[in-house]
């Protein structure tokens, strides 16, 4: 636990708004001067079900969810479909009470809606004693009256936020320029009044605690954002301006902003009937000469797989993104993890010539998704973004001068008629789109696109012949699998000499190292600089490159500490394994912290899990896995 | 000025510029009916107009995925199934191309039956002919979605339990505006039906009967055949869809029972096409979207100046 933060944690049905409410927040805390970062945990349905939605605040940078929370708003589920009884999954009504209870930390405060939630039922859930362990400051406060008598009940959440304000000393201004400027006329006149109202009735019954809510400024213009918003934004500016797509969570974020934007700047979305058409119709763009993408989920990206591997044989461009919710098949649809891994490594038949990048945060979203087209147009390859529903839902702010760049719309290895003309044709007049060894010494070979004059090819899924006709001709086979293949080293020293995708955290010279991927990576540097307070010496690395594996950044990281942690959102290790796999060696070094439990890794649960792994105690907790190295 | 001098260009078209200049030795069994569509589409091409580098053929997985390795134009041979979806993502990034899709009954009446359906409904303006042998030929013999009832295979050792599917009448249903049937053993109409397909603004479906001498010898090279237009046996307005579902459910159903009726079986030229129905909406840029990456004077606006505002 970190002193000097708020962590707000607003909880309701799915329908009650909390997600709003919390955008709201977390703006209006940015606005003054704050650092915020959100975590979300949602049911996979649309009303009804425990939803909630934490804000950390701090005066210095945030980058993970924190160890509990200290503020919980529990407005109860107004949508609760059996909210007297008791329901299979438990008292519905109550459950944005009852189930928060494990994460408030002592001495927090809790302010729930006695308008929808029963005195008796409130009593019989046992809040009494548990408040009275864990020193908690009950508020309860009819948010629904102070609702209706103004407007509507769905205002319970503006009367939260009121309330809230009041309890932590909080000015209100903030939030009334949010009213003012996404509301007008009566709904904007009642939230102002439902928020004033509960804002003095909150004042007036004087709530001690200890919390102090930080204060902070802004050197410079932030912005609040996602993941889904990065990786749109990281297309767009790159020059997409095709997608396709077929709806599933949590991908369907991505494919909405685009759908969104992409008419204003001349673009085309497609939603079509299913992910292999969604996979193919990028391709067909693509092919056409449009810089283009689509994308899916664990399920979704399954049935891109044949796809992909036309992409790989046909070298056509084509950045696919991947984000990953538990499995296996339907899993926990709203829930985080990191175990497509191997799948989108190694789906599809034959050996797999793509790369896979996998940004750690929303900054890393925009840039690697950059790199992706950047290195899928000039190299000819397929390109996946992997990341998971914790990025793609996860807000936090940033400074808007990191999307202050140039765009850039280059089609890559393309050539232009005039080239063509001057460019290797066989006796037969095709366009030799596919030649053993380019002219200028590369592996890639540059394409012309249909309506080139004299630019005509084929494009095969079959092995084929320098102008694309199918050949099965052995040593015709072994100079094209070559060259598609040597394409991946190729980019791996492109990567090399640009800007490294890899993050280093903490002291150089430390003993132990916790190696992670993607979206843990925040978590991992704050549990880091946490081992480090605590006596520890400890460094960690964030691996993005995943496909071609960065085997000489992390080969010398790895040779530079006695151990290695490597923490990951899956069950059975998968970036281990591939670390393992790549470097061909380090398996008695390497040890893994596991989590699948459809919740993130919280800093604590690290600095713990780090701490009985050097120890060679058993994990206390239960929610996480230990698998020791090889030999241990 | 168009990065794609090849569209549009103003000259004579010879029916030989499609003739690839080293022409590779077909896979075709000799006496195949692939033969005729190749034929065929070649004799069209003057027709209408088209030269190589401006058509985009593209084929799925079978015997006649090969269409485009003897045919010279653009060629993208894709995966089983799955040449609609690629084909009809090239017309919407540059609609001047002349885009053709081609596959076998296997390919889009089985395995690829969904994009077939949805390409039909979305009307995109572009030509599928489909090489309809009641087999899967490449595989050597197997019963096929327009196999017969009862129809014995190695894979269906006592007979086809199942209906066969109906091509004419699931596309009539599912939107496409120009659907006909010919055959390779009638040469004249299959080219005068693949000019028109290409010239119609919409989504025009052929299903084509190519014999499969080796496979499947029962279908007797759909000999001899009637075109509807010219038999005074029936006569249905092609453009009034309730007569055009009659006459193709008999068309359908005779020629189970050895009759093979062709011709055009329904035309519907006032719908527009999908990419005109995009445009309308303002979902679709005016100018094809492959040019803009050719044009250096393009202006690339991005989200720094045009998203971020919202975020703040």
């Amino acid at each position: 636990m970190t002193d000097n933060e708020l962590i707000w944690r607003i909880a309701g049905g799915s329908g009650d708004g909390i997600d709003s409410t919390s955008q709201n927040f977390a703006k209006a805390l940015m606005w003054s001067g704050l650092n915020v970062f959100t975590h979300r945990h949602y049911p996979s349905r649309i009303r009804g079900g425990h939803t909630y939605v934490e804000v950390r605040a701090k005066d210095e940078p945030v980058q993970s969810r924190g160890d509990g929370y200290n503020f919980l708003l529990a407005l109860g589920d107004s949508f609760a479909r059996n909210p007297q009884e008791e329901a299979y999954y438990g008292k519905e009504e109550l459950k944005p009470l009852y189930e928060n209870f494990d994460d408030l930390r002592e001495g927090g405060v809790l302010l729930y809606d006695e308008g929808l939630l029963d005195e008796e039922d409130v009593d019989e859930i046992g809040l009494e004693e548990a408040a009275e362990e864990n020193n908690w400051h009950v508020v309860p406060m009819d948010l629904r009256g102070i609702a209706k008598e103004h407007g509507r009940e769905i205002m319970r959440n503006t009367a939260g936020i009121g309330a809230t304000a009041a309890i932590l000393d909080i000015s209100t201004d903030e939030f009334e320029k949010l009213i003012t400027q996404n509301m007008s006329g009566d709904m904007q006149e009642a939230n102002l009044n439902v928020l004033h109202d509960a804002y003095e009735a909150a004042s007036e019954l004087d709530v001690d605690h200890d919390i102090e809510v930080p204060e902070g400024s802004h050197d410079e213009e932030q912005v609040i954002l996602s993941g889904s918003n990065a990786i749109s934004y990281g297309a767009i500016d790159e020059g997409c301006r095709f997608i396709s797509g077929y709806p599933m969570t949590p991908w369907t974020d991505v494919f909405t902003i685009m759908s969104q934007h992409l008419p204003e700047f001349g673009g085309i979305s497609e939603q079509v009937e299913d992910e292999i058409a969604a996979a193919a119709l990028a391709l067909g763009a693509s092919h056409a000469g449009v810089k283009a993408m689509s994308g899916s989920s664990g399920g979704g990206f399954a049935l891109m797989s044949e796809p992909l591997g036309l992409a790989e044989m046909t070298e056509t461009p084509i950045v696919l993104v991947e984000a990953m919710r538990a499995g296996p098949s339907t899993g926990m649809p709203t829930k985080p993890e990191q175990a497509d891994l191997e799948h989108v490594l190694y789906t599809s038949q034959g050996d797999s010539a793509r790369v896979v990048f996998a940004p750690a945060n929303i900054r890393e979203c925009y840039t690697q998704t950059r790199s992706a087209f950047r290195i899928a147009y000039e190299y000819q390859i397929p390109v996946i973004v992997i990341y998971d529903q914790k990025i793609q839902g996860e807000l936090r702010n940033l400074p808007a001068s990191h999307f202050d760049e140039e765009p850039n719309a280059d089609p890559g290895s393309v050539l232009t008629e005039e080239e063509i003309q001057d460019a290797a044709h066989h006796s037969s007049g095709k366009f030799q789109r596919f030649l053993h060894e380019p002219e200028d010494g590369s592996n890639v070979s540059p394409r012309s696109v249909p309506g080139q004059k004299d630019g005509r090819f084929l494009a095969t899924g079959n092995e084929h012949n320098p102008s694309g006709h199918i050949s099965e001709d052995p040593e015709n086979r072994i100079a094209q699998m070559n060259r598609r293949l040597n394409k991946l080293d190729d980019i791996r020293a492109d990567l090399d000499e640009n800007t490294s995708h890899q993050t280093y955290h903490g002291p150089d010279e430390a003993e132990y190292g916790i190696l992670v991927w993607g979206s843990q990576q925040g978590t991992v540097f704050e549990a880091v600089d946490r081992l480090n307070e605590n006596g520890h010496s400890v460094k960690a690395l964030g691996v993005s490159d995943m496909a071609p594996y960065p085997k000489e950044e992390v080969s010398e990281w790895l040779e530079s500490v006695d151990e290695a942690l490597v923490v990951e959102m899956n069950a059975t290790a998968q970036f281990r394994g591939l670390t393992q796999k790549e470097l061909g060696k380090y398996g008695d070094k390497l040890s893994s912290l596991l989590k699948y439990n459809g919740n993130p890794f919280e800093p604590a649960e690290i600095v713990d899990g780090f701490e009985s792994s050097i120890d060679g105690e058993e994990l206390a907790a239960s929610n996480m896995k230990y698998l020791p190295a090889a030999g241990d | 000025m168009s990065a794609f001098s090849a569209i549009n260009e103003e000259r004579e078209i010879e029916r030989d510029e499609f003739t690839p200049g080293i022409e590779p030795q077909a896979t075709w069994c000799p006496g195949c009916g692939d033969f005729g569509v190749l034929k065929a589409l070649k004799q069209a091409m003057p027709e209408v107009g088209k030269n190589p580098d401006e058509v985009a053929l593209f084929t799925g997985i079978g015997c006649s995925g090969k269409l485009n390795s003897y045919f010279n134009s653009y060629g993208f041979h894709t995966i089983h199934g799955r040449s609609l979806p690629v084909a009809r993502a090239a017309k919407l990034a540059n609609p001047n191309l002349e885009v053709i899709a081609a596959g076998g009954d296997g390919d889009g009446y089985g395995i690829g039956g969904n994009h077939t359906i949805h390409t039909a409904r979305e009307n995109h303006d572009m030509t599928y002919i489909v090489f309809n042998n009641e087999i899967f030929g490449l595989t050597k013999g197997q019963t096929s979605p327009t196999s017969p009832k009862g129809h014995k295979s190695k894979t269906q050792p006592h007979g086809s339990a199942k209906s066969p599917i109906r091509p004419l009448s699931q596309q009539l249903n599912a939107g496409a505006t120009y659907i006909a049937r010919t055959a390779a053993v009638n040469p004249n109409q299959a080219k005068e039906i693949i000019a028109e397909a290409i010239e119609h603004d919409g989504f025009a479906h052929i299903d084509f009967l190519t014999q499969c001498p080796t496979w499947n010898k029962d279908a007797k090279h759909y000999v001899p055949y009637t075109d509807v237009q010219q038999s005074d046996e029936f006569d249905f307005d092609v453009s009034d869809r309730a007569e055009a579902a009659e006459m193709m459910r008999k068309t359908e159903e005779r020629l189970y029972e050895g009759e093979v009726l062709t011709g055009r079986m329904y035309i519907e030229d006032e719908r527009p096409s999908y990419g005109e129905e995009k445009r309308q909406i303002g979902e679709m840029p005016e100018e094809p979207l492959a040019e803009r990456y050719f044009d250096e004077d393009a202006e690339w606006e991005r989200t720094y100046d045009n998203l971020l505002e919202h975020h703040k």
